[in-house]
């Protein structure tokens, strides 16, 4: 710690380059910063996904509707411990900007299958007694200042009635929590009876069903005999777990990352390309210095060990700024990416490429420090 | 001057064989920032191309009250024959209305980049349909034939999904289609899609409501009193849309994350490189200060001494750039990416890599060069030589 005040002398030695490597790598870590957390938010639904749950879909694409028979079906079936079903209902509140991840559902079973949420047992039997009625997350409920008592009507995008309107009136009777994953909240469920009777066409069908298995280790059988099941049938299944499920939609996604992860690697290219020549010229300027110190006694392992120091100080000083730069600004993409802050996994990445790019800039530098003879420098 | 400004020049040349290591890190900077600062580029211009080709003004699409996208839509057949009897539609040669029902599915198919099931629009169409889009056309195979399983697929879905060759068979329900032609559409949102005849998709997806109508107006002008006609009729419940207005909304959320990652992610990435490859440039002309000095101690003058160092910066800024411009030709021009768009299925960009791009990218590489060369240039030549000779 007795020698910061030589290697922060020694970074300023030139200022105006000091600045300039420091403008590189700040830049270059704000991108980084802001690229993970966008890639890990999409990976959020991944890493939280429910080892005992499977997703029953059309096999044609998720927009293919299946039969509400199917259900008692997938229900008999060994190892299956309930089955939820979930559709679609594409609507918004007064403006299509306000869109909202709404879906009618069966309340007992989905709130059995979904045991992360919690609704008090009284919210949940009004819920099964109401036939207008809606259960929403938390943040929803903040979002639109809706409470229990409220009623609250949706414009579906999708489902008209029989009257060939498309507006939906439901009666909130449940706040639900996600205590583990509160980017949860955010949904909208009501009653499937209300939804089929009130629709005027493809009664009788549901989007896609969600399976509890009893036994996780046995989830791969199960989606292979719920396929099985239904094979050759007019409506075939694809059954994966939820975690499959989400990749999969990721991947659906994410192409453009494949593009965004080059251009991200040329820039550190160059970057690396920039800090080492600088770093290497640095040093040669300081011969003499360093031919001066070695002759008061530093070791030659000591002045390496300056030398890299000085690389690493440089890159975690500069590349703190651009991560911190990073965090300040990841907040602005809430509403694309639907995390608020910067996962700490991105920081502690960005923290191990710093100490890798120093010492990869810093490692031939300091050896040619080490390596200098002292009456040979002193003479240059 | 320019005697001196040439012979200097022609020297550091020469010389220029010893100095390998500095010059081709010059190089080697210089190549990767024009190749970001160009594919970056050019996958903004592909998406601009893909989103703002779709649709003509003289084109309208009529949708279902409320629903915002095709996917959600749904007309009943009734419906679709009031809408293509409304006024200031284009007639065509027989009398008809140019004039499409459509309606569309989504099918999933496995991407070539990774095998992973992609929504990939399924659109059936009416007799009309390419009469009313005279920008689709084919490149290869024939056109399908109404009532058969046969489809005709786009140029870009074909270039990023798999089992989309001609003569290759999908798999939809019960049902086996076949593809049977292969289109291009300017490069618009339809050259992702699989198209088909709108009867034989809507039985064998069996649906029987119809998704939009798009129709052919005779002028753009015509659009009020066509759509006032439409809105006012009680017996239909419908929005009526120019197609470039729809279009126009239906990418704007993906407009706006696909701007985000062409001009922010983009613009971030260039800043850095750029500063980056100054960097090595001031470095590695200032490292020759003691060369310098030392011409300027034999008697060459200080102009020249710089015009030199100037010119071996451009001259190496105008090699790296080559590199880099050609380094992202080769591995973007053409490239395909896929995302997901509006109405839930994917659309696929092309890359473009345009001359223009690489003449940016190459003026880009002088600035550089330029920028990164003068001033520690300037700072060599106007050092006392004595000081510059000693400290080094």
């Amino acid at each position: 710690m007795k020698y910061f005040p030589l290697l922060w002398a020694a970074l300023w030695r030139k200022k105006a380059r000091t600045v300039f490597t420091m403008v590189g790598i700040i830049v270059t870590f704000l991108l980084f910063g802001m690229l993970q957390g966008v890639n890990s938010a999409f990976n959020h639904a991944v890493d939280t996904a429910n080892v005992n749950r499977l997703i029953v879909t059309s096999s044609i694409a998720l927009t293919e509707s299946l039969p509400f028979a199917d259900q008692a079906q997938i229900e008999a079936l060994p190892g299956v411990s309930r089955v939820a079903h979930q559709t679609w209902f594409g609507a918004y509140f007064q403006d299509p900007k306000n869109f909202l991840f709404s879906f009618p559902v069966d309340p007992q079973s989905m709130f059995d299958v979904y045991p992360e949420y919690t609704l008090p047992k009284d919210q949940l039997d009004a819920f099964i007694h109401t036939r207008t009625g809606a259960v929403i997350g938390q943040e929803l409920a903040d979002k639109y200042g809706w409470k229990v008592g409220d009623r609250v009507p949706l414009h579906s995008t999708i489902w008209t009635k029989a009257d060939r309107t498309s507006d939906w009136t439901f009666d909130v009777v449940g706040i639900y929590k996600c205590p583990s994953d509160p980017s949860q909240e955010t949904q909208f469920f009501f009653n499937y009876t209300y939804f089929d009777e009130g629709r005027s066409f493809a009664k009788g069908t549901v989007g896609w069903y969600v399976v509890q298995v009893r036994d996780a280790g046995q989830s791969a059988q199960i989606a292979g005999a719920i396929d099985k099941l239904f094979a050759n049938s007019t409506d075939e299944t694809k059954t994966e777990t939820e975690k499959e499920f989400q990749q999969a939609f990721i991947k659906q996604i994410a192409d453009i990352s494949y593009i965004v992860d080059r251009i991200l690697f040329a820039v550190f290219f160059a970057l690396l390309l920039a800090t080492g020549t600088t770093m290497m010229q640095s040093v040669r300027e300081r011969v003499p210095e360093l031919a001066v110190m070695k002759t008061l006694g530093f070791s030659d392992t000591a002045v390496l060990t300056l030398i890299l120091a000085e690389s690493l100080l440089l890159w975690l000083f500069s590349a703190a700024l651009g991560m911190g730069l990073a965090a300040l600004m990841f907040p602005w993409l809430k509403d694309y990416v639907g995390l608020a802050i910067l996962p700490v996994t991105v920081l502690g990445a960005g923290a191990v490429l710093t100490v890798l790019l120093s010492m990869a800039t810093g490692l031939l530098p300091a050896w040619r420090a080490k390596s200098l003879d002292i009456v040979e420098a002193l003479r240059g | 001057m320019f005697k001196q400004t040439a012979a200097i020049t022609a020297m550091n040349l020469r010389g220029l064989t010893q100095r390998l290591g500095p010059s081709s890190v010059i190089v080697i900077g210089i190549a990767v920032t024009v190749a970001v600062l160009v594919s970056v580029q050019a996958m903004a211009l592909g998406f601009q191309k893909t989103l703002s080709h779709t649709g003509r003004p003289d084109r309208a699409i009529v949708l279902r009250g409320g629903s915002e996208a095709e996917l959600n839509s749904t007309i009943s057949r009734e419906n679709t024959l009031t809408i293509m009897d409304g006024p200031g539609i284009r007639k065509d040669a027989d009398g008809k209305p140019l004039a499409s029902a459509e309606a569309v599915a989504i099918v999933a198919l496995p991407q070539k980049s990774n095998d992973a099931p992609a929504n990939v629009t399924m659109r059936g169409v009416g007799a009309k349909a390419f009469a009313l889009r005279p920008e689709i056309h084919l490149v290869a195979g024939r056109m399908f034939q109404p009532a058969l399983r046969e489809i005709i697929v786009g140029t870009s879905a074909q270039a990023q999904f798999k089992g989309l060759e001609l003569g290759s068979h999908i798999g939809i329900r019960d049902s086996d289609w076949t593809v049977v032609g292969v289109f291009d559409s300017n490069g618009d949102a339809h050259q992702s899609e699989l198209i088909g005849d709108v009867e034989t998709v809507l039985s064998a997806f069996r649906h029987n409501l119809f998704h939009s109508v798009t129709v052919m107006l005779e002028s753009p002008e015509a659009f009020d009193h066509f759509k006032d006609a439409l809105t006012t009729d009680p017996t239909l419940t419908v929005d009526v849309e120019r197609e470039p207005d729809y279009y126009a909304k239906q990418s704007k959320q993906l407009s706006t994350v696909l701007n985000f990652v062409a001009y922010f992610v983009g613009g971030i990435a260039a800043i850095g490189a750029i500063v980056g490859a100054l960097n090595t440039m001031y470095t590695s002309v200032a490292a020759r200060a003691l060369e310098i000095a030392t011409l300027r101690a034999i008697g060459f003058g200080a102009g020249s001494v710089i015009a030199s160092v100037m010119l071996e910066a451009l001259l190496l800024a105008l090699i790296g750039a080559a590199l880099g411009a050609t380094a992202s030709w080769i591995f973007f021009n053409g490239n395909t990416v896929n995302t997901l768009g509006s109405n839930f299925s994917q659309i696929v960009f092309q890359l473009t890599v345009s001359p223009v791009l690489l003449i940016w990218g190459v003026v880009w590489a002088c600035f550089i060069g330029l920028i990164g060369g003068l001033f520690p240039a300037i700072r060599a030549a106007r050092l006392p030589v004595a000081a510059a000779l000693r400290a080094t």
